[in-house]
């Protein structure tokens, strides 16, 4: 009965998130995304550090149901050793597929996809 | 699957039967099968003494007489057949109905039914704890109003309403008074007499006994007159046609005429776990309770965990079975109408939960809910962003929200 209606994915990252923290802000290799809306019931901040156009390192926080918080979890671990375009080219689709999400729970696969387009803005934004 | 079962604290939303309901039930449906309509031979007898004994102990745990209780499939068929019944009676006395925001959806849906067919319908506002203030009611009384529903015990917050001053402004008006009490049997003392109500509703499984069946008080005197919303043998007096079940019929009597012997006792033992748990998880910072905890049921309560969301939470803990305010489940993504009614913010409605205690609850499992609760709600804070700002001293207000717009 645990966790009955979620993937053994969701279960998995939800348990045991992967690189919940944070990193400063400030700092001109960091990009940070705060997406969603407490009112809606869902918010995903993650952050993403740059070293030589490679993300070197990835981590998130997230308030949201289960399905939320494992796609923030799973960005996570996706964007690591990635270049901004191919971080870029990660979709919700993506989300959807490898944590088995029904489509009540689509709307968090497109929060991970949105954290993960504002979090490369803002980096951007900070080498002009 | 745990390994072994989890705690149970959803007794709001449905119970187990009780044993005594059970085996009392069990004759009715194998050697004493008798259709209570039949009135031309003894097994049409036997079952119709049962559903008349029956009628007998819903009505003495209501204050009831007999002839007043009609069965019906539960609360919310009780609440359709009040609500559309008296509007289809009087409507050429008037076409305006007046019930409250925190209603259950089977008061407030046909409601919304009768506004479509040319009724008008006001829902009245409550005060942050929940209550109907009796002057908000008066206030809203026109001369064409036939009809206003107001529920003894709300089903998400436990909070009892005053039903007899709310009737008592009604009738100074001529206006029908409906209460839904599906929630109140064997939780607080009923009398419908003396609360004045022309309707009320109740159901079984809420009280240890059968899903299925339930009832609706019609009053006598004066008499109630309302029209039928199901036809054929014409059975309860014409108003509620369908062959009696004469199994869930005797459990509804048993279950309510164990509620009356054991309504002092259990509500006074189920209060003391209530307030454990409650003592047990206040002190968590910015831990709120939801709705008034004095003009409340002994069982409920019905808590809102500051950043951390309601399924989130009831997910972290497969051993607890309890349930939430939260609608992350539903496409529209909003959360209870009635925590929204209490003037709860949207995301403290994310955070909520519901707690409801009851006639099985041991100490054991109080504390072990005490226990599991503390642990998830410190881990799931540890992965809130919302936490962290306000462990940083941000308001979440402050605070720029990207895509905010989209999502």
């Amino acid at each position: 009965m645990a966790g009955h209606g979620y993937s053994a994915r969701v279960m998995d990252h939800y348990l045991n998130p992967r690189n919940v923290g944070s990193f400063d802000p400030g700092d001109s290799h960091v990009g940070t995304a705060m997406v969603g809306s407490p009112a809606l019931g869902q918010v995903l901040k993650l952050q993403i550090r740059l070293r030589d156009a490679t993300i070197e390192d990835a981590c998130f926080r997230a308030f949201g149901c289960g399905s939320a918080i494992a796609a923030g979890s799973l960005a996570t671990v996706w964007l690591k050793g990635r270049s901004i375009d191919e971080a870029l080219s990660i979709q919700g689709q993506d989300f959807v597929r490898e944590l088995e999400l029904p489509p009540v729970k689509a709307h968090c696969a497109m929060l991970a996809e949105d954290a993960i387009r504002a979090a490369v803005a803002d980096y951007t934004q900070k080498q002009r | 699957m745990p390994a072994s079962p989890p705690v149970y604290l959803d007794y709001s939303a449905t119970t187990p039967v009780d044993e005594r309901v059970l085996r009392a039930m069990l004759p009715w449906l194998s050697q004493r099968f008798g259709n209570p309509a039949s009135s031309s031979h003894v097994y049409g007898w036997d079952a119709e003494d049962a559903v008349e004994r029956a009628r007998g102990q819903v009505a003495a745990l209501v204050g009831a007489d007999p002839r007043e209780i009609v069965w019906t499939s539960g609360a919310t068929e009780s609440d359709n057949l009040a609500i559309k019944g008296v509007a289809e009676f009087h409507r050429e006395r008037g076409r305006y109905i007046v019930t409250v925001a925190t209603e259950h959806k089977a008061v407030l849906d046909p409601c919304h039914e009768l506004q479509r067919r040319g009724f008008e319908v006001t829902v009245l506002p409550v005060a942050a704890n929940g209550l109907l203030d009796p002057e908000v009611l008066r206030a809203a009384l026109r001369p064409d109003t036939i009809l206003a529903s107001v529920m003894l015990v709300n089903n998400e917050i436990g909070v009892v309403q005053d039903i007899a001053a709310l009737a008592a402004i009604c009738h100074e008006r001529g206006v029908l008074f409906h209460s839904d009490a599906a929630q109140a049997t064997g939780k607080v003392a009923i009398d419908a007499r003396a609360m004045d109500v022309d309707l009320m509703s109740f159901s079984a499984h809420k009280t240890y006994g059968p899903k299925g069946v339930g009832a609706l008080y019609v009053r006598r005197k004066p008499r109630v007159r309302l029209t039928a919303q199901m036809h054929g043998g014409g059975h309860e007096r014409g108003l509620r046609s369908g062959t009696l079940p004469t199994h869930q019929i005797v459990g509804m009597g048993e279950a309510f005429a164990l509620a009356a012997q054991e309504f002092q006792v259990e509500t006074a033992r189920v209060r003391a776990l209530r307030d454990r748990l409650w003592a047990g998880l206040r002190d968590i910072p910015d831990v709120f309770l939801n709705g008034d905890m004095d003009q409340r049921v002994a069982h409920n309560l019905n808590i809102s965990v500051a950043h951390v969301e309601g399924e989130a939470l009831i997910m972290a803990m497969p051993e607890l079975a309890v349930s939430s305010g939260s609608a992350c489940t539903s496409a529209s993504l909003e959360p209870s109408h009635v925590l929204r009614a209490l003037g709860r913010s949207d995301p403290l409605a994310h955070s909520s939960l519901r707690l409801s205690l009851g006639r099985y609850t041991t100490e054991a499992e109080v504390d072990r809910t005490i226990e599991v609760l503390r642990t998830q709600i410190e881990r799931l804070r540890r992965i809130s962003p919302l936490w962290e700002m306000h462990e940083q001293g941000h308001g979440i207000e402050a605070a720029a929200w990207a895509g905010a717009g989209e999502s």
